[in-house]
């Protein structure tokens, strides 16, 4: 069996996980790269997407992330995200709803600052029910 | 001298202050624990973020297209302050020693002939912050945390800080809030925010060389607001927690003071309830020997 890496996900709010992976992809904001054991020490920004955990050449674990940065050395994974969610908790329902509010909001923004805002949690929000 | 009923009525006054403070203070110790354990799930992003940006500007001071947030305007004339303090009061000596050091800073940047420049974050703050100083202040937020602090919270505050660097609006920012030590002890700390100073724990992992994706001058003009967003963001929840420490200390002491004050009227109340009674029993007695 490979060695295995230590994995690390924070958000500003909390720890997420920290964990002895396999492997773990992580979507960079220049392409998905893997990492394992001994990788090159890396550091990127994330797009928003999903981060896979393998575990026995298998899918242990999807966590849906909203950009962020990812630091990778030979030892150890760390994924800042600036809002990480597990892909088995994402409530569709409830997203769905916040969905319609936001539309609602930018229909009715004035000002072009809050529509940019508005428009980017729309995106997110589209993401996160892609990857449900 | 106090009448009895005059004495009776302080009693009853002073022992419904204790009741009210006494149940403040309770509800500071509980919203302390809440404060204290979103401080401490806050502290592992901090730290890795102040780690990753550490190796980052560890290998960009060289090059000189640092971006200014890390490097500097190379000027350093206007200074902005940026003081957080609680919304309310009754928590002691908490604002005051925030102000107090902000204040003093002011003064001291006034003497060396620099500009200064107040953002004051959380109303009590500014009301003591307005008397001397009322035209270096440049914006204030309120009801920050009122219910519970978000991230997002405190990126609405680094971001006005941004949006005022990026128009050139000052050269140097430093947070100003009380670090929590324990429930008694609030340290009143300096947080430099811009230029970025790597804290000495942040040392770059030694001979590691990274490789950037995209180029570091990229990655590091998104992290840079991302970390100032991160430090205040961990400011405030210091000082959250600080408020609520200073908070049940200052209740616990209010109430243990209602306390002794209780005892001491109450003392007085007796003593005078039986001189009267002495003094009634006096005029019955001579009244029926005189007969």
């Amino acid at each position: 069996m490979a060695e295995k890496t230590k994995f690390e996900l924070v958000s500003p709010e909390r720890l997420l996980a920290s964990e002895d992976v396999e492997m773990v992809v992580v979507p960079g904001s220049e392409g998905d790269f893997g990492v394992l054991k001994g990788h090159a020490p890396v550091i990127s920004t994330l797009r928003t997407g999903t981060i896979a955990v393998y575990e026995n050449g298998h899918v242990k674990d999807r966590i849906f992330v909203a950009g962020g940065f990812a630091e990778a050395s030979a030892e150890r994974v760390t994924v800042l995200a600036d809002e990480a969610v597990r892909v088995a908790d994402i409530d569709k329902a409830a997203i769905a709803k916040d969905l319609e509010m936001l539309r609602a909001r930018l229909g009715a923004a004035t000002e072009d600052a809050e529509r940019v805002a508005l428009a980017a949690r729309i995106e997110i929000a589209n993401a996160k029910l892609a990857a449900a | 001298m106090a009448t009895l009923k005059t004495l009776r009525m302080r009693i009853a006054s002073v022992k419904s202050t204790q009741k009210i403070t006494s149940a403040m203070k309770m509800v500071a110790a509980a919203k302390l624990r809440r404060a204290q354990e979103q401080a401490e799930a806050a502290r592992p992003y901090a730290t890795r973020m102040g780690r990753m940006l550490g190796s980052l500007a560890g290998s960009m001071t060289a090059g000189a297209g640092a971006p200014k947030l890390l490097a500097g305007t190379g000027a350093d004339k206007v200074h902005l302050l940026v003081v957080c303090t609680s919304d309310r009061g009754l928590c002691g000596g908490f604002n005051s020693s925030i102000v107090r050091l902000a204040r003093a800073e002011i003064r001291k940047l006034q003497a060396e002939g620099k500009t200064v420049k107040i953002l004051c974050v959380g109303r009590k703050g500014r009301d003591q912050l307005r008397r001397d100083f009322a035209s270096l202040i440049v914006g204030s937020v309120e009801e920050v945390g009122r219910k519970r602090m978000t991230f997002a919270e405190a990126q609405r505050v680094s971001d006005k800080v941004l949006a005022m660097f990026d128009a050139g609006e000052f050269d140097v920012a430093a947070l100003y809030y009380a670090r929590f030590k324990s429930a008694i002890t609030q340290v009143p700390t300096r947080l430099q925010l811009v230029p970025f100073v790597a804290s000495g724990a942040a040392a770059p992992d030694q001979g590691a060389s990274y490789e950037y994706e995209p180029e570091e001058g990229e990655i590091l003009a998104a992290l840079l607001p991302r970390n100032l967003a991160v430090q205040v963001y961990g400011g405030l929840l210091e000082n959250a927690a600080s408020e609520q420490g200073a908070r049940m200390s200052a209740m616990d002491s209010a109430t243990r003071n209602a306390g002794d004050m209780i005892k001491k009227l109450t003392l007085n109340y007796n003593r005078s309830r039986q001189a009267s009674i002495t003094k009634e029993l006096i005029e019955i007695i001579s009244g029926a020997e005189a007969v």
